[in-house]
């Protein structure tokens, strides 16, 4: 069954480990959804993010093979239950007067923030799930998006409970 | 660091050279350039303590190393320029990857401020080997230089084994920095399973004890970890039956009474029905390739799985294994044995319980026993059981790829570990005379033959000049069947015969080539001639080619069709 997976890759922070992750996935001919990549507190390391859909055999090759790789330090599957994901999107958004309110109302009820004004377009910054974004932009379209941009998916394990 | 560490300036071409020679290493195969000139010029300095073998392609000089490695199970070294000097070694760092042999592989780079501008002979050679090395490295500082060629040899030659690439940038080979050689390695993402987790062992004791019909079924993991020793006292132990892949060879006896063959698309019937009849299959140190299992639904279909491999990716990659272990197989195998030592009664029941299927696989060999018919012309099988015959199975045997391999796989017997160098995985043609080269150096004292097909020896042909330049005895043993025969064969079976440019219509007069070159040629047209070469061969001291003109449309049998299971076995 095709399911979205989240891997989270601690790496070493070296020129090259982004290639050699992604060039695992593209010779197996799996798709990357999403991918984030950032130093975490020790400067020497990286955390990337990436979400992926495939088979879960495959997903097992896949995080076996990147145990394999040279800097890659640990490979942990998270998974919706026991993990906060998010993921933040840019909209830039038809603002006329017509429209204005709409926008203000939306944002509101979505917890969103307008981070930008220019003369007929807003800019929003929005944080949550996918699907939460996804009915964020459900709403907005009829409203005249103009442009988006999503930053990939961030996920971190829960701390366990009792 | 101290001021002692100060006297120790060096330019980088010392670092590296006294960096190589920290690693023991004694031999480089090579082949110089502009992005290289300066570790050449302090090469000449180390002419006693550095044997530098000049290849004639760099092609060669990878496999040459290649080949160096697999027959004494050091690393193997080559040093090349950038651009076409390094692009030229791809095939052999493939080679090397796939069947995986430990390698260091340097690489000339143009000079740090010139590279990403297209300079001249400028390659991005860590792009291009990123997928076919086990790892590699751009040096962009000297002072990592002493670091990162420590690191190389560990990750080349511990856990699965593979070949590691440093790109070198020219500067970098100039400048001057302190030499101070780590003793240790530091790598957080890298540390091998070496033994085995005792309870997996224990489950593996437990089930080889419990089966009915077991099978050992081996691979090139048996020979990189050394462990020929350890899979032969399991065998007797347990009166346990042994079936190898191509890269296993070697690894245990083919003349032991427990030997069943290769198994596999060219495998032996008993081989090819024991997986199939077997209900617990145990895979050491091999990686369930399409080409061994066939269709793979139906591979050991009536068998539980055990798999012990250093490589935790190679395990479940292809079939569902019940009881994994990742550790090197030599000391899972020296646990497993110790496990079972304490249970002498047990094993000897066992053993009697099972004498059935024995007797069951060795049906199956004297229904359908390797054979050929002899005619008036050359069998191809005649010429390698001869070689088998007259090296008394002693021999280093190289091959090239094709039918003259599968041949050598069937025919020749091999007694020894790393008596074997061919290329498995990749199946590269031109593999196997560089390669010859490089056992030929690793033992000075053996004989070394590369059983080459007409069409495969003509890909690495030049390097002759280099075994003659270095009066390197190689023997290559030419198949002569004027066809691509392994591919004329597949268009015979699969294609209605329709031989689309498989025909090698022109060859060069083999005998004459070796000649020009000043190596020895001999020529055997008819049966009668093929021992009398051999022994000629064997008599001289130099390179020899020997062109056998045989049957041009003789067949690798048995043969399972691709994709078919491998009880679906064309006989002869
Ligand atoms: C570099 C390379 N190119 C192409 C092939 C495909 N191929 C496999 S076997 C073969 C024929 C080899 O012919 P020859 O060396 O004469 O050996 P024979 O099969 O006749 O014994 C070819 C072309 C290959 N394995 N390697
Ligand atoms: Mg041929």
């Amino acid at each position: 069954m095709e399911k979205t997976h989240i891997l989270s890759i601690l790496v070493e922070n070296e020129s090259g480990v982004l290639t050699r992750v992604a060039g695992l996935f593209s010779a197996r001919g799996f798709n990357i959804d999403s991918i984030c990549v950032a130093k975490t507190l020790d400067k020497n390391e990286s955390k990337m993010i990436i979400a992926t859909s495939g088979d879960a055999q495959i997903l097992e090759q896949i995080t076996k093979q990147l145990n394999r790789l040279v800097n890659v330090i640990k490979v942990q599957e998270l998974n919706d239950e026991d993990s906060v994901v998010r993921q933040t999107v840019l909209i830039k958004i038809n603002a006329d007067e017509t429209t204005k309110s709409d926008i203000f109302r939306i944002k509101d009820i979505f917890g969103g923030r307008v981070i930008d004004v220019a003369r007929n377009y807003y800019t929003l910054e929005f944080t949550g799930s996918e699907r939460k974004i996804e009915s964020l932009i459900d709403i907005l379209r009829p409203l005249g998006i103009k442009d988006i941009v999503k930053t990939g998916i961030v996920a971190l394990q829960r701390v366990k409970k009792g | 660091m101290n001021h002692n560490s100060k006297k120790n300036l060096m330019t980088g071409s010392k670092i590296i050279i006294e960096s190589l020679i920290k690693e023991g290493v004694d031999t480089i195969f090579g082949y110089p350039g502009g992005a290289v000139l300066n570790i050449y010029d302090e090469l000449l300095n180390y002419k006693d303590k550095i044997n530098h073998v000049l290849v004639r392609h760099e092609q060669g000089a990878a496999h040459a190393a290649d080949g160096y490695a697999r027959a004494s199970g050091k690393v193997g070294v080559v040093l090349v320029t950038s651009g076409p000097g390094a692009t030229n070694t791809i095939t052999g760092i493939a080679t090397a990857n796939m069947d995986s042999v430990p390698m260091v592989i340097l690489t000339g780079q143009v000079p740090t401020n010139l590279i990403g501008n297209d300079a001249f002979q400028e390659a991005d050679t860590v792009g291009i080997t990123r997928p076919c090395t086990k790892h590699n490295y751009l040096v962009k500082d000297i002072k990592d230089l002493a670091k990162t060629i420590k690191e190389a040899f560990y990750i080349a030659s511990t856990g699965r084994p593979g070949p590691v690439l440093i790109d070198i940038p020219k500067d970098i080979t100039s400048s001057v920095y302190e030499f101070d050689y780590p003793e240790n390695v530091e790598l957080r993402g890298y540390s091998p399973t070496y033994f085995g987790h005792h309870v997996q062992i224990f489950k593996l004791a437990a089930e080889i004890l419990k089966a009915k019909k077991p099978l050992l079924y081996t691979g090139g993991g048996v020979i990189s970890s050394n462990a020929s020793n350890e899979l032969r006292e399991l065998a007797e132990l347990l009166d346990l039956p042994v079936t190898s892949t191509l890269m296993g060879l070697g690894g245990f006896p083919s003349e032991h009474p427990l030997f069943f063959g290769m198994l596999g698309m060219h495998g032996s019937y008993a081989a090819n029905m024991a997986i199939s009849n077997a209900d617990f299959i145990v895979a050491i140190g091999a990686r369930f390739d399409d080409r061994v299992t066939g269709k793979v639904e139906e591979f050991g279909k009536n068998a539980k799985f055990a798999h012990i491999d250093i490589d935790p990716s190679s395990i479940g990659k292809n079939v569902k294994i019940e009881i994994p272990v990742v550790g090197d197989v030599k000391s899972v195998l020296s646990s497993l044995l110790e496990v079972l030592s304490g249970k002498s009664e047990e094993i000897s029941s066992v053993k009697y319980e099972r004498l059935g299927w024995l007797e069951e696989i060795n049906a199956w060999k004297y229904e359908h026993p390797l054979n050929y018919k002899m005619g008036d012309v050359i069998k191809p099988q005649y010429v390698i059981e001869k070689i088998y015959e007259i090296t008394n199975g002693d021999a280093i045997i190289s091959t090239e790829v094709g039918q003259s391999q599968m041949w050598t796989a069937q025919f020749y017997r091999f007694k020894n570990p790393r008596t074997l160098l061919t290329s498995g995985g990749l199946g590269t043609m031109g593999f196997g005379f560089p390669a010859a080269i490089g056992a030929q150096i690793a033992h000075p004292g053996k004989t070394v033959f590369d059983i080459a097909g007409d069409g495969s020896i003509q890909m690495n042909i030049q390097e002759l000049a280099t075994a003659v330049q270095y009066n390197l005895p190689v023997k290559i043993a030419i198949i002569n069947n004027n066809f691509l025969g392994m591919i004329r064969q597949w268009q015979e079976l699969f294609y209605h015969k329709r031989y689309s440019f498989s025909e090698m219509n022109v060859n060069p007069d083999f005998v004459k080539l070796a000649e020009a070159y000043g190596a020895v040629g001999l020529r055997a047209k008819h049966p009668d001639e093929v021992v009398p070469v051999i022994e000629k061969a064997m008599s001289v001291k130099r390179p020899v080619i020997m062109d056998f003109v045989v049957d041009k449309e003789e067949g690798v049998y048995p043969m399972v069709a691709p994709g078919a299971p491998i009880t679906g076995m064309l006989l002869v």
